[in-house]
């Protein structure tokens, strides 16, 4: 009954491992899916499903976005639900959050983050505070969307990560996506949150694939948005992340793990509003934290999650002080070899992690 | 009656009210003024008030006929050129009858750029450089609008508010100098774009904006970037003189470009230039643009209507240049590139110690600490590092 059931949500393409699965009991072929891939599905998904959700932004229709993230959208439905702007973030952000009061669910794209600083008044007081403002009559059902943080050679100007920036309002819900399946369950809770939601997605992180489990392939996978998520169980210490560093924490228990250290790789998903608790119960398991992040270090998301901690239950299971992990206090600079020194790597988080632990 | 004295001394000496008008403003006790008034005082004192308005906010006449003004974007505003598109001047007198070397000049650094261009797109294909825009087509603007600016004028290629605030800064301390700023037909949509020109006119700021309008912005066509008549018909709307050129007309940018710059800083006035140009290359080495546009479109202003060509065909006519001399040029022009080029390569890295500078204009105390220590790191284990290949 379960096979039949399954044979008709899977694809074509499934049947044979479906087929497989039932003569030898082995799980089918894993499909690989990159965050782009994951992104695209589920504003599709999206799409179909209501009418009143469309994306704005530049370049989202015929381009398929500057980064491709919008491919085919255009072509499946039209000038009316996939829009074109001018170049005015300012200028089509606020129309959006107007178009979400009036009704609809707009994706309001941002070329990059960095652009949406041209945009914020709408974002923060337009769209975040008016739910508040109005004593609930009035909710802005919009997400912003686009990449965020240090991306390859795009300098200062082009490579800031907004997590702290946003994650500071009252009013805006932030989510940060890892792989594949944080970015298309992400995507679609926001689409379907009421609440002005701001997705940080990573550029370099695009192109990425992933093994996709296939309860996300389903139309209505949603990940809920203020829950974190344990990537890699562990018992010495809890080392929590967002976006693409999740990765490099991995790699790093991966070679940490051969000299017996086992860290508990938490992904936070949501920035706000932020998943304490699940940090607090790893805390007073492994008695360890790091926090790891691309932003700058000061007032950033790993300074809240130390703030918290310290204010919580888990500070008594604290055995050394938490260190945070965050890129260098500088403008991000041009030249290769300083930007690559600019990111947290692989071994600085390693260093980090037996900093805490004094080893 | 307080509040009716300042609003006159508000409104009275500023909005060409006269005399009369702050008398009957001053007049004590007059609660509604149209009540204490006479009729023959009013007749007597405002016999203009009747045939115009007397807004504060715009000086115009009166029109008894309710017709909404249209857009003219069909004939819209026309295109200055001083040569056809065969390089022939059209009116003499518009001829700047530059002398040869400077229109040399003009030719050459065009080529050399469009030369500079070829060899930096081709070694970001080979991987040498990260990222590169090349300027195919547009090589007019430039040059023209460079060519007319003095020496010690400030150039800047974008942040359309920030140029406004330096020409602000370059009026104030009475300093000769213009302000130029670029900017695309794509940037001009952007809020600070409308900041930067109603600011340039109201603190009467001696600055040319020079928008570069060649049809695309990434793959945007103008057509899906704004409805009026361009950047140009924007000007008027806040005051500022404005005009329309051929941009892949060298001496049209040149011409406009130089009387705005005399005018700006005579007057302490902005100047909006509007050049109309094509973008025959791509966006960057990050963009395709076979995907959006035809073929056919971009073969057209290559071969049809390119500013370099327009200026060869000049010079040749008047004996300036000829088939040999152009052939000597692109090996001279190719080898100087390739050579800036190596050399560049060639250059040491900057010194270690300047990882820690130019975040503040003043190292702060914990940055000075790390740069001491670095210091020391390679006092002791420098023989590990590459220095050699840094400067000291």
């Amino acid at each position: 009954m379960a096979a039949v059931s399954g044979l008709m949500r899977r694809p074509l393409e499934q049947v044979s491992g479906l087929l497989r699965r039932r003569f030898h009991r082995t799980a089918p072929a894993a499909l690989q899916v990159t965050v782009r891939e994951a992104i695209n599905q589920g504003m599709d998904e999206e799409l179909e499903r209501d009418e009143k959700v469309f994306l704005l932004g530049e370049e989202v229709a015929q381009y398929d976005g500057a980064y491709k993230v919008s491919r085919g959208l255009w072509k499946k439905y039209g000038d009316k639900r996939i829009i074109d702007t001018p170049i005015s973030e300012m200028g089509f952000a606020g129309i959006a959050v107007g178009a979400a009061m009036a009704g609809l669910r707009p994706i309001c794209e941002f070329m990059t983050f960095n652009f949406s600083m041209q945009a914020i008044d709408q974002v923060i007081n337009s769209a975040a505070k008016t739910y508040y403002m109005s004593g609930g009559h009035q909710p802005v059902p919009i997400v912003f969307r686009g990449p965020n943080g240090a991306s390859a050679g795009v300098a200062a100007q082009h490579s800031q990560c907004f997590a702290a920036w946003y994650g500071h309002c009252p009013g805006l819900k932030v989510v940060s996506p890892w792989n594949s399946e944080d970015a298309k369950g992400l995507i679609k809770s926001a689409i379907r949150d009421n609440n002005p939601v701001v997705v940080l997605e990573n550029e370099l992180m695009y192109g990425v694939p992933f093994e996709f489990p296939s309860e996300a392939q389903s139309k209505d996978f949603l990940i809920p948005i203020g829950k974190a998520k344990i990537e890699r169980q562990g018992t010495h210490i809890t080392v929590v992340s967002h976006s693409r560093p999740v990765g490099h924490c991995l790699e790093a228990a991966t070679v940490l793990s051969k000299e017996g250290i086992e860290c508990e790789v938490i992904n936070m998903r949501t920035i706000r509003p932020m998943d304490i608790e699940t940090i607090e119960a790893s805390v007073m398991k492994t008695n360890h934290l790091i926090t790891v992040e691309g932003g700058w270090p000061q007032f950033g998301v790993g300074a809240e999650v130390c703030a918290r901690i310290m204010e919580g239950p888990a500070f008594n299971f604290l055995d050394a002080p938490a260190v945070r992990v965050t890129g260098a206090d500088v403008p991000m600079p041009y030249a290769k070899i300083l930007e690559d020194n600019s990111v947290p790597q692989v071994k600085d988080i390693i260093f980090a992690i037996k900093k805490t632990l004094n080893i | 009656m307080a509040v009716a004295a300042a609003a006159a001394r508000v409104w009275g000496s500023s909005r060409g009210l006269g005399q009369a008008g702050l008398l009957l403003l001053r007049r004590p006790g007059a609660r509604g003024l149209a009540r204490s008034l006479p009729q023959r005082q009013v007749q007597q004192h405002f016999p203009s008030l009747d045939d115009k308005p007397q807004f504060p906010g715009a000086s115009a006449e009166f029109v008894d006929k309710l017709e909404f003004i249209q857009p003219n974007v069909i004939s819209g505003i026309p295109v200055y050129r001083v040569m056809d598109r065969q390089g022939q001047i059209i009116n003499p007198s518009e001829d700047p009858h530059l002398p040869q070397e400077k229109v040399l000049k003009f030719y050459k650094s065009m080529t050399l750029l469009n030369t500079m261009d070829r060899i930096l797109y081709e070694s970001q294909r080979q991987g040498r450089i990260s990222f590169y825009m090349t300027n195919y087509g547009e090589e007019g603007t430039h040059v023209g609008s460079a060519a007319a600016l003095d020496n010690t004028d400030l150039v800047f290629g974008q942040y359309r508010e920030a140029a406004v605030g330096a020409a602000y800064a370059a009026k104030r301390a009475n300093a000769n100098r213009v302000v130029i700023c670029y900017f695309g037909e794509g940037a001009a949509s952007e809020g600070d774009a409308h900041a930067g020109f109603n600011f340039a006119a109201t603190l009467e700021c001696p600055i040319i904006f020079f928008c570069r309008n060649n049809g695309y912005a990434i793959s945007t066509p103008t057509s899906e970037q704004y409805r009026g008549d361009g950047i140009a018909a924007r000007g008027p709307g806040y005051g500022i003189m404005s005009i329309r050129v051929d941009g892949n007309d060298v001496f049209a940018v040149y011409n406009a470009t130089k009387e705005a710059r005399r005018r700006a800083v005579a007057e302490n006035q902005p100047f909006l230039i509007e050049a109309m140009t094509y973008r025959i290359g791509h966006h960057s080495t990050s963009d395709d643009s076979s995907a959006y546009r035809s073929v056919d479109e971009v073969n057209y202003w290559d071969k049809q209507d390119h500013p370099i060509s327009r200026l060869r065909h000049y010079l040749q006519s008047r004996g300036w240049w000829d088939e040999e001399q152009e052939k000597a040029w692109r090996k001279q022009s190719r080898k100087k590139v390739m050579e800036a080029f190596e050399q560049a390569e060639r250059k040491p890295k900057p010194s270690p110690s300047l990882l820690f500078s130019d975040v503040y204009q003043e190292m702060p105390a914990q940055l000075r600490k790390q740069q001491e220590a670095l210091a020391r790191h390679l006092q002791t284990y420098g023989e590990h590092y590459p220095l050699d290949h840094f400067e000291k």
